[in-house]
């Protein structure tokens, strides 16, 4: 029924004259259920960056951009329906937002020839291009995250951890579990103790991690969660009174959301980013004029600036220049996801072109390469001040372990390679 | 008019105890079975069966499992996620310990695997029964989700935890990972179906569910009457194991290809399987189909409505989703607490007397 109406308006379309094809961006959001308070300035952030590429610049290369916004409550069902009924209106790019679609998402996009780019979560291996061909996870990774904590711990210790304990609460999931295998090696190499404490779906229960942890007495905590478990998390170290400058979250848990239910008691907490925070860019001014104030603004507009919303348009803006790559490789305004994907895979961001989008020093410059669909893998700390209400970057964006890293991607990129039957490889 | 026994003339016993004994019944059932094997194989696309079609077959084959539990027996169970779990997992451990074998004999051996692990969680339902039980079972929903969360070799122990299903295939034609052609998904979960209808709908007309239907009434007057209820209890344990089995199978292997237990065969999928049976009628076959389809539709309809027609944001609709489910459930056991199933009953007593009604 539906198909027939789009072939009917498509039909009605080109009688009409000779219209021009939006370029489709399929916005895979969650604003319900327990992980909604990341899920809302995401999409927002994302369905903004596009809204002011097209009030601004009149779209990309002169093609509006589509957004194409399905609601998946983080349930991967959902996500398959969102994929299967978005794909045939000519989508781009995937970017779910969620581990466990992209699992789902990552054999089928393959097939289908479309590509996927998961931007700090997803299969952390999906970094070996000659593996996953139609899979990209740069600028960072998970272990990049993981590694990022543990170089920042040393830093703080003065180069040695040998000897501390170390706890990580993680939600038990895929996403969860990912840092696991980085933290073993990593703590096997700096000789820290690790000791790994599930939460389950959706987090709201921690009454016994949390015991645990008050009677381990851990140096530090690491946590890997998402959504409500955040806040719960935090509201739990801080009943414990487990001082929160050692307490360290990775990029999905360390939001203004996250911080904010703990009031005053969530103050020094902290969270490793690949991206800045703040609205400190002159990007967002342009937001204000041709997106907030023009009252075009996604969900209610009361995002902007916040981490998460940074993070959406941060992915919308690297999906936004590898449409504009793949339109000078291809010479054509009208790209295929096919050519997208060449223009993912030939994407160079330096600081002049950041400088030049608006956002100076807002991500790092990597070149993405066949090889390569990890990028540099940069890991800033940021810490959350509860007077102000803001976070702020305490450690610059440094590379992580790559030694460790790359080893462990090799292994599980061969592995999935030999379960498929993939000929690693750059065509 | 058309709808009725006379002038159908029986002249044998097997023409007279047939599953249709209506002459309207029996050619409907034909036409179904010629449109779903014949026509939508040829029509069917990606979307249809991975959005619609996929998961309407699927569920159906779990909730006939639950129904013959729930419905026909009586044994209340809250543990559909994980035996649907025991299913999942047990198709891919064979999937991947043997890959040459074929599609067909994995899914089976997955739901013999869970007819027994069903029937071991059965075992209490001797002693306890109503809420009682479903606490039990209960018990049986988390202890497996953990113990696929817990032990690595159940998912060959992947960094993430997650089951993915490999390229496998029967007869030569791909049926499971991403190069599956959307027919041959489809053709392969309704050959499912259509065997795993046609025995329960035989089973529960034949001795066997007699007996349960005896225990379900009154476990002591059927005691009295020669039923064993040790007997009984665990064939329905065991046959709904079964088929909850190859349903947890086959929406691992064909429909998902990846899963992560504790998210797809977590609380909510019990619950959802157990909402299936009671919107659609407890004993009833049809009511099965009639619960499947309507959780499966019901969202991608008000999502078509909502989202894509009326332009709505897709909050508001996901959220509005929440509501009518609720207060249909809430309608259904207040104005027909026999479910859908009992509405085309009467639907079907109404035919026989048109058009002249008492």
């Amino acid at each position: 029924m539906k198909k027939t109406l789009t072939t009917l308006a498509l039909g009605a379309a080109m009688a009409a004259g000779p219209a021009m094809a939006d370029l489709v961006f399929p916005d895979l959001s969650y604003r319900t259920g327990p992980y909604a308070a990341g899920g809302i300035p995401f999409s927002d952030g994302y369905n903004d960056y596009f809204t002011l590429l097209n009030e601004r610049d009149g779209g990309i290369g002169g093609v509006k951009a589509k957004v194409v916004e399905c609601e998946t409550g983080y349930n991967t069902e959902k996500g398959v329906e969102c994929y299967e009924s978005t794909k045939g209106q000519g989508a781009l790019i995937y970017q779910p937002l969620s581990t466990g679609i992209t699992y789902q998402l990552i054999p089928k996009v393959t097939a289908d020839n479309i590509p996927l780019h998961t931007m700090g979560y997803g299969r952390t291996s999906a970094a070996n291009g000659e593996v996953f061909s139609h899979v990209f996870n740069y600028p960072a990774n998970y272990w990049n995250g993981a590694s990022g904590v543990v170089n920042y711990l040393l830093e703080a210790n003065g180069g040695d951890i040998s000897g501390k304990k170390i706890s990580l609460v993680y939600h038990n999931s895929a996403y969860g579990k990912e840092p696991i295998r980085t933290l073993e090696e990593l703590s096997k190499k700096h000789g820290f103790e690790l000791v790994a404490l599930p939460v389950d779906h959706p987090g709201q229960e921690q009454k016994s991690q949390w015991l645990q942890i008050r009677r381990d007495r851990p140096d530090y905590v690491v946590m890997w969660g998402w959504g409500v478990m955040n806040q719960v998390a935090i509201q739990e170290a801080a009943n414990i009174r487990f001082p929160m400058e050692n307490f360290i979250g990775v990029w999905w848990s360390g939001a203004e959301h996250d911080v904010m239910p703990a009031g005053d008691k969530a103050d020094g907490y902290k969270a490793v980013t690949f991206h800045n925070v703040g609205r400190d860019f002159p990007v967002f001014d342009d937001i204000q004029k041709y997106v907030v104030d023009a009252g075009k603004a996604a969900g209610a507009g009361d995002q902007v600036g916040n981490v998460l919303y940074n993070r959406g348009m941060y992915a919308a803006m690297l999906a936004a220049e590898a449409a504009k790559t793949a339109q000078e490789i291809h010479g054509t305004a009208e790209i295929t996801p096919a050519m997208m994907r060449d223009g993912m895979e030939a994407l160079v961001i330096d600081e002049a072109k950041m400088e030049a989008l608006g956002m100076p020093n807002f991500g790092p410059s990597f070149n993405v390469s066949c090889e390569n669909h990890g990028g540099p893998g940069l890991v800033g700390v940021t810490q959350w001040d509860a007077e102000s209400k803001t976070w702020s970057l305490i450690s610059d964006f440094k590379p992580s372990d790559t030694e460790v890293i790359g080893k462990l991607i090799e292994e599980d990129s061969a592995a999935y390679a030999s379960e498929n039957n993939i000929e690693p490889g750059c065509k | 008019m058309f709808y009725r026994e006379a002038g159908d003339f029986k002249v044998s016993y097997a023409d007279d105890s047939q599953t249709f004994p209506i002459k309207f019944d029996r050619y409907r059932y034909y036409v179904v079975l010629a449109v779903a094997f014949g026509l939508i194989p040829f029509l069917i696309n990606d979307y249809w069966a991975n959005a619609i079609l996929l998961p309407f077959l699927i569920y159906s084959i779990a909730a006939i499992g639950l129904n013959i539990l729930v419905g026909y027996c009586g044994q209340v169970s809250l543990g559909t996620g994980g035996f649907m779990a025991v299913g999942a997992y047990a198709c891919y451990k064979l999937m991947t310990a043997f890959p040459e074998v074929s599609m067909f004999i994995h899914v089976i051996l997955a739901g013999g695997i869970t007819a027994i692990v069903c029937v071991l969680f059965g075992l209490p339902s001797l002693r306890i029964k109503g809420f009682y039980l479903a606490v039990a079972t209960l018990a049986a929903q988390f202890f497996l989700v953990w113990l696929f969360n817990r032990v690595p070799w159940f998912y060959n122990y992947s960094a993430s935890g997650q089951i993915n299903a490999p390229e496998r295939d029967t007869f030569g034609i791909i049926i499971t990972g991403p190069n599956a052609p959307a027919w041959a998904t489809y053709l392969f979960c309704l050959i499912f179906l259509a065997v795993c209808a046609l025995i329960a709908r035989n089973l529960t007309r034949g001795t066997v569910g007699r007996t349960w239907m005896a225990i379900r009434d009154m476990d002591i007057a059927a005691e009295i009457i020669g039923v064993n209820p040790l007997k009984a209890k665990l064939t329905a344990f065991a046959v709904s194991g079964f088929f909850i089995g190859i349903s947890g199978a086959l929406f691992f292997a064909v429909y998902l290809g990846a899963v992560e237990v504790g998210e797809a065969f977590g609380i909510q999928k019990s619950f959802l399987v157990l909402f299936m049976v009671i919107l659609g009628g407890l004993g009833s076959i049809f009511g099965s189909f009639a619960g499947a389809a309507f959780l499966v539709l019901l969202p991608v309809i008000l999502k078509v409505v909502g989202v894509d027609l009326l332009n709505w944001p897709t909050d508001i609709v996901a959220h509005f989703q929440l509501v009518i489910v609720g207060a249909l459930i809430i309608v259904f056991l207040i104005a027909e607490p026999h479910g859908m199933a009992q509405l085309w009953r009467v639907a079907k007593e109404k035919l026989r007397l048109w058009p002249f009604p008492h």
